[in-house]
């Protein structure tokens, strides 16, 4: 190495495999950091609901349409079943939610009304409203893959956030913060 | 007690590799001679003990040992005797285990025989296979003990994935760590070169059968890996480009450019830098790879063991070991001297290319591989495939392809492609000219309804064939030498295997029926019909099995019995396609699920000539066999006639 080197263009040639090496491994570093969210969110995120009106899934709810969430308060939009079993999981989770004053709006998917009576009734009935979706029409509308689902919807009807599967008690802070989000990009 | 001796085994192994480390490094320095002769009895030691707890780690299997925590959680005592044992390297510790047998046993086989090596330069390649052994070492016994005992024995274990039950993936990834593992020894020759700056012909020939050993396994064991996947996943393909595909097809295209770079290391003492390079390439691939499947960084099919904190542990190793080994790359490879010209119409210049490009593949397959976590970082979500792995491969490979074809016939130094004298010398124009005639083919064989990419494979693949079969002309067949014919057989099955690709993707036929007991369908030229269904039971699965009856172009009936199998240690579900092979394709029978009005749904594909992409694989494995044999015949050889004059010295008291 004493000697002179007659081609120092190519001495640069050989640090770039330790040069790419390392953006390689800065690669895998941020990739070990931050795990990826391997949930595919719904691409109508940041859209309005789409036009429904539901009839009534329970005897004692309404049904629910789309301008009850035009009432310039954000609500939560639960999609579920009386068959799924996680969303028999996260009902505590929901009642919380509604404890702490946000109006909880449900759409019960492919259901009977003699086994949504003995869900609610088992596991306690959160919702203002529940609206019986027979077609998953709504829930195909709103990019809903499964059940449970939960969306944050603003005031004005516009979709905040999507949860996918059940809330668990640690997000129930998170969709609070989601929900008081809405709400202040709704008031201004 | 198995269990507690397999680990002790491992530990005191361990501590060799670190007594090889150490005294491989001391024997470097002049006053460390001494010890030098201690380095390869350290490193045998190390292979048998690693070996040992190995063995202890299968017999656990064998016997069902509940106690042990990795038997609970990957084996069941109802599974037969030939999947307890694949159960062994079914899961991460296991098979990390497998990773540390085979390097340390490589280690010991190149400390056992390797003797063309000068001795310093073994020396340092011992120590430097010690040192990334260490790590793996490390690893096993800090985060991944495969002799955990439970504190109180399980009555049953969980079982095996249904998928991984099967005699294709018994073998398989042993077959392939073989190959991923037994790079190391190429890395490991590379870092030795570079600590003694002993890179030269002699190195090369002796690096080289050490390479071909891995590359023939990683071949095998992507081949079955690829027919594995084709055949007991139901999704009739053969190539996914899944992460964990691309991670076994990086290191073997990096280790097949070795093997050629290798090669005119070897004949011409050119390519220095850049063979050492590969070297490192080709082992830091299987290990990036390792790293990919294991951290759970990237989604894959193949999401088994998945767990950050050994993602973490894995990168450091990642960053030591490669980033040391380019780093001394970086520092030593300006004192390699730079080898010797050549023409640019030469044999070297054409294995030159040939690098290039397959390097070039290797650049592709690593960029589309790496991308969704590039986008990830910015927050956006893609998935890579086909589209642009296809054409984007294509483009090198073709190329690539037509160089092949006309290399082997050209003449170390320097050639002539014009002006020859003799007839030989026209060959490589013949070939060019052929070859450009197979691209006007192809590009005609588009108008009918044929993708480019397709009918580039099927109208270069021919000649191709005939091509790789040239420079057995004028030769006395049996008077070739062994890596000739090697070269020759595995050419030809790139060819044999890109003619498969090639079918597969333009004539495949694909059909989906509902069918009722009875009911017949036309699949490309089959006519198949389902003529009943029966429940059958295995020992740990009981399955529904169709009775399909099958006839290719009227003529006599074949009956087939596609499964749909349910597992109940652990519980799940696989679909046994059935498969009829002819001479010109495959025909392949998937049962799915019983719909409502009672209808089976069942599914068809008629794929012509698709075995050749195997039989092709299995080649191009073979190719390199004959030049491994060749290779050690000539050595036995040279070590007979060594020991012949030795002996007749002796007995003329010289």
């Amino acid at each position: 190495m004493s000697q002179a080197d007659p081609k120092p263009r190519l001495r640069l040639a050989l640090w770039l495999p330790l040069i790419l090496f390392a953006a390689l491994f800065a690669l895998f570093v941020h990739g070990l950091t931050n795990p990826a969210d391997t949930n595919v969110a719904s691409a109508f995120v940041g859209n309005p609901l789409p036009q429904f009106d539901l009839p009534p899934a329970a005897a004692d709810r309404p049904g629910l349409a789309t301008r009850a969430f035009q009432t310039g308060k954000p609500k939560l939009l639960n999609v579920f079943a009386s068959w799924c079993v996680p969303c028999a999981a996260e009902a505590p989770q929901l009642a919380a939610l509604a404890q702490a004053g946000v109006e909880v709006d449900g759409v019960a998917i492919h259901d009977q009304r003699a086994d949504l009576t003995r869900f609610l009734a088992a596991n306690g009935n959160p919702y203002a409203a529940i609206g019986r979706d027979d077609q998953r029409a709504v829930q195909l509308a709103i990019g809903s893959s499964g059940v449970p689902e939960t969306y944050v919807i603003d005031g004005h009807g516009v979709i905040r956030y999507q949860h996918i599967g059940d809330i668990r008690p640690e997000d129930v802070p998170k969709l609070l913060a989601r929900v008081k989000d809405a709400g202040k990009g709704a008031g201004s | 007690m198995i269990a507690e001796v397999g680990l002790a085994l491992l530990w005191l192994a361990a501590a060799l590799a670190a007594l090889q480390l150490v005294v491989g490094a001391l024997a470097l320095r002049p006053e460390g001679r001494a010890l030098a002769g201690l380095v390869r009895p350290v490193a045998v030691m190390q292979g048998l003990l690693v070996m040992g707890a190995f063995a202890a780690l299968v017999m656990l299997f064998v016997t069902t040992d509940l106690s042990v925590k990795l038997v609970v959680d990957n084996s069941h005592s109802a599974k037969p005797l030939i999947f307890k044992i694949a159960g062994t390297w079914g899961n991460h510790e296991g098979s990390m285990l497998l990773w540390v047998t085979i390097m340390a046993v490589a280690g010991a086989f190149v400390a056992l025989i390797e003797r063309r090596l000068d001795e310093a330069t073994l020396t340092a390649t011992l120590a430097g296979q010690a040192f990334i052994s260490l790590g793996f070492y490390v690893f096993l016994l800090i985060a991944s003990n495969p002799f955990a005992r439970l504190a109180q024995p399980a009555d049953e274990g969980q079982g095996l994935n249904p998928l991984l039950q099967d005699i294709g993936l018994a073998f398989h990834p042993p077959t392939l760590y073989v190959g991923y593992v037994g790079l190391s020894i190429a890395f490991s020759f590379a870092i030795g070169a570079l600590v003694t700056r002993n890179v030269g012909p002699a190195f090369a020939r002796a690096m080289r059968p050490w390479v071909l050993g891995a590359w023939i396994f990683l071949t095998l064991g992507i081949t079955a890996g690829s027919y594995w996947a084709y055949y007991t996943l139901g999704w009739g393909g053969w190539w996914f480009w899944d992460p964990v595909e691309n991670a076994s097809l990086m290191p073997w295209l990096a280790a097949t450019a070795l093997l050629h770079s290798v090669s005119v290391l070897q004949s011409r003492d050119a390519l220095r830098a850049w063979t050492v390079m590969l070297g490192v390439v080709a082992f830091s691939m299987s290990m990036v790879g390792t790293f990919l499947v294991r951290s759970g960084i990237l989604t894959s099919v193949h999401a088994f063991a998945v767990d950050p904190q050994r993602g973490a542990f894995i990168l450091a190793l990642l960053a030591i070991d490669i980033g040391g080994a380019l780093a001394l790359f970086t520092l030593r490879a300006g004192t390699v001297t730079e080898g010797k010209r050549f023409g640019l119409v030469s044999r070297e210049a054409a294995l030159v290319f040939n690098n290039v490009m397959l390097s070039g593949i290797l650049g592709i397959v690593l960029i589309g591989t790496l991308y969704p976590l590039l986008t990830e970082a910015y927050g956006v979500k893609v998935s890579v495939g086909a589209p642009y792995f296809n054409p984007a491969a294509g483009m090198f490979a073709f190329p690539m392809f037509v160089v092949m074809a006309v290399g082997p016939l050209l003449r170390w130094r320097q050639d002539r492609l014009s002006g020859a004298r003799s007839g030989r010398r026209l060959w490589p124009l013949a070939v060019c000219l052929a070859l450009v005639l197979a691209v006007l083919v192809g590009v005609e064989l588009t108008a009918h309804g044929i993708a480019l990419l397709p009918a580039l494979g099927l109208s270069v693949a021919p000649g191709l064939l005939l091509a790789s079969l040239l420079p057995l002309r004028g030769r006395n067949l049996r008077r070739t030498p062994l890596p000739v014919w090697g070269m020759v057989v595995a050419h030809a099955g790139i060819a044999v295997a890109l003619f498969g690709m090639a079918s597969e993707s333009a004539f495949s036929v694909e059909r989906l029926a509902a069918l009722s007991i009875g009911e017949a369908r036309e699949v490309g030229p089959w006519r198949v019909s389902l003529d009943g269904m029966m429940p059958v039971a295995g020992p740990n699965w009981t399955a529904l099995e169709a009775n399909v009856t099958t006839r290719y172009a009227g003529g006599t009936p074949v009956q087939l019995h596609p499964r749909a199998e349910t597992f109940t240690n652990p519980p799940g579900t696989r679909n046994e396609s059935a498969l009829e092979t002819r001479w010109n394709g495959q025909l392949y029978v998937v049962l799915g699920e019983q719909a409502e009005d009672g209808r089976w749904q069942m599914r068809f594909w008629w794929k012509p000539f698709v075995p050749l992409i195997w039989l092709g694989g299995a080649l191009v494995g073979l190719g390199g066999a004959l030049a491994l044999l060749g290779r050690v015949m000539s050595d036995i050889r040279r070590l007979v006639a060594k020991d012949k004059i030795a002996w007749r010295r002796m007995r003329q008291g010289r």
